[in-house]
């Protein structure tokens, strides 16, 4: 701008022109995206908001057409009541007790393989991380026939193990999070480790005490990403978890809404949905930078 | 990059005498190496390359689950090529993921140019634009039988203070398909954060070049953005047809029982695939799906990287 001005002084412009010229980009860079990101958020806001509001109407209310766009009598004992018709509280260890399992096992393994395929220079290390790499891309689907049968033989089916087991091995989707770790490791400089190796130190020590305390955010993003999967997952719980004392959130409300004999009404389904939507609001609000930091190392190579 | 470590202190050539054409050092780093990584190898050879294998040699079985697989050669194969239920759910497979892989990017691309304007409260935007995202897909498909609820949705009540017609989103063979391809787009928020990510990283001198040059918006976007953008949307496209094909929580859940409907409209091909599996007792037949689906999703994604040089413009900028 700063540049423009003695050009324009020197054609000496029609100030109405100029004028028009400054709408118009205020127009292109103010008011249209403001406009387009109200009506997105609202898009994007519509499923949680209709939730709370089903979450919160009472049963004659609920059945009312055309709906309420508000509940006119909001009934709080609705989360009360959801955490009673579902075995709530057993589903909710259960799923606990995957997700921290399976954040265990991220943690362990994956700074080790991050390290091996960033930290050490190996014949053939970048050769095989590209295997790494493509592993990415393997459908989980395509995999569970045959997983099926090898954990049916482990007699690990209906035990949580067919869960959280592969995930100290680096299950899919562990590969994106040692390729996350590793350009984090990667920007670390070479010297910090060639010092620590002089002082006679092992290379499991420099990985614990010199770059993982550098490296907490990736390793937040990391941890963050894994119970995420894990509290998520349904496809898996669906084939390894048989009785309904074993059964994670996603299959227990899932199983309870489509008997009808336990005739589950949609607010408190919505209130149970609300009650395991929260911790996940929750921690994206508090750790956000990490998630955006976390997703976009992982693709902009 | 795996430039190896040259002895600096001029080792003799007794100390770097070849093994095998490596060095003594250079073996023990191979020892170190693949000790550090030896729990992804692990894994992947337990729980990915082994049943991958595995996977082949059921698909030539009836195995049912139970009891001892007998060999029946390609007859899971030539079924597969008769079954017409395998042929329609390729169909919803390849009509959701083509709609709602491109959307998608399209998806993607408005929210990040936008998000990408000086506007001082685009943090809030973010937030609210990523956490249909990182929520369980399970309550999303909960959420969306009641929201797209012809009676009792909201969704619909715009529609029809749009002069649109209350269109029966799941109970509607013809608009099933398309219900779920609005619920993909609650995703494009992740999306967006990358695409978001990729146009922070254009260096601002190239539009002042081309705004020099007298280059309008739309040119700048076509010249300079688009192309800088392209690793970005490869990425996404890869991963987006990859999931897409996937596809199965969300119709698991909204379909009802049995899964699929209605009229077999949202039967897509994992939802198969599991059906044969662990309904049916076609363990040998769901194999052989297995297998097709893994092979298809592999060359996918190699026929595009393949091709990608000739539109993915890798910069020197990246």
């Amino acid at each position: 701008m700063a540049a423009a001005a003695p050009v324009a002084a020197v054609r000496e412009p029609d100030p109405r022109a100029v004028g028009r010229a400054h709408l118009a980009k205020q127009v292109r860079t103010q008011v249209v995206p403001r406009v387009l990101l109200v009506l997105l958020s609202g898009f994007y806001l519509l499923p949680l908001y209709w939730m709370l509001v089903n979450a919160l109407k009472g049963n004659a209310e609920l059945t009312q057409s055309p709906p309420t766009w508000y509940p006119h009598d909001p009934q709080w004992s609705n989360f009360q009541r959801a955490t009673e018709v579902f075995p709530f509280a057993l589903f909710l260890r259960n799923t606990s007790i995957i997700t921290l399992m399976t954040v265990v096992g991220v943690a362990l393994s994956v700074p080790i393989v991050a390290y091996g395929f960033s930290r050490i220079d190996w014949p053939g290390r970048d050769k095989l991380f590209y295997v790494v790499l493509a592993t990415v891309f393997i459908p989980y689907p395509a995999l569970i026939i045959a997983l099926f049968d090898i954990f049916a033989r482990l007699g690990w089916i209906n035990s949580f193990k067919p869960l959280i087991v592969p995930f100290f091995f680096c299950f899919i989707p562990a590969p994106f999070w040692i390729f996350l770790l590793r350009q984090f490791f990667l920007q670390i400089p070479q010297e910090i480790s060639d010092a620590a190796r002089l002082d006679g130190a092992s290379e499991l020590r420099i990985l614990y005490q010199v770059l993982m305390p550098q490296s907490w955010p990736a390793l937040c993003a990391i941890s963050l990403f894994a119970a995420l999967n894990a509290w998520n997952d349904f496809l898996g719980p669906l084939l390894y978890l048989q009785d309904e004392s074993k059964y994670t959130l996603s299959v227990g409300l899932t199983f309870f809404q489509s008997q009808s004999s336990y005739d589950i009404k949609f607010n408190l389904l919505m209130a149970a949905s609300t009650l395991v939507i929260l911790p996940v609001v929750v921690v994206f609000l508090s750790f956000q930078r990490f998630f955006v930091e976390g997703v976009t190392v992982g693709s902009l190579k | 990059m795996a430039t190896r470590a040259i002895p600096a202190d001029g080792a003799s050539p007794a100390v770097t005498a070849h093994y095998l054409g490596l060095t003594r050092r250079e073996w023990k780093s191979l020892g170190t190496g693949l000790l550090f990584v030896s729990p992804w190898l692990a894994g992947f050879v337990v729980f990915l390359l082994y049943p991958i294998i595995y996977t082949i040699r059921i698909s030539f079985t009836d195995y049912t689950g139970f009891g001892t697989p007998n060999f029946i050669g390609l007859d899971n194969y030539s079924k597969m090529v008769q079954d017409d239920r395998f042929w329609l759910a390729i169909y919803n497979t390849l009509y959701y993921t083509a709609l709602a892989v491109p959307i998608g990017v399209v998806m993607a691309m408005v929210l990040a140019l936008a998000m990408n304007q000086p506007l001082p409260e685009v943090p809030v935007y973010r937030a609210i634009i990523y956490i249909p995202s990182v929520i369980p897909l399970f309550t999303l498909a909960f959420i969306f039988q009641i929201l797209m609820n012809p009676t009792q949705g909201i969704f619909n009540q715009f529609l029809i203070r749009l002069g649109l017609p209350n269109i029966n989103w799941f109970g509607d063979p013809r608009f099933a398909k398309l219900a779920l391809v609005i619920l993909a787009q609650y995703g494009a928020g992740q999306a967006a954060i990358i695409f978001l990510a990729g146009l922070k990283g254009i260096p601002g001198s190239l539009y002042e070049a081309a705004a020099l040059d007298g280059a309008g918006v739309w040119r700048k976007f076509a010249n300079i953005t688009l192309p800088l953008m392209t690793p970005v949307i490869l990425y996404d496209i890869i991963l987006g047809l990859s999931l897409g094909l996937q596809i199965f929580t969300q119709v698991y859940i909204i379909s009802g029982d049995p899964p699929g409907g209605p009229a077999n409209s949202t039967l897509v091909y994992v939802l198969y695939l599991y059906l044969n599996g662990f309904r049916y007792g076609a363990m040998g037949y769901a194999a052989a799906m297995a297998w097709v689906l893994f092979v298809v999703t592999m060359v996918i994604a190699l026929v595009i990287f393949k091709t990608s040089n000739r539109w993915v413009h890798y910069g020197t900028s990246g």
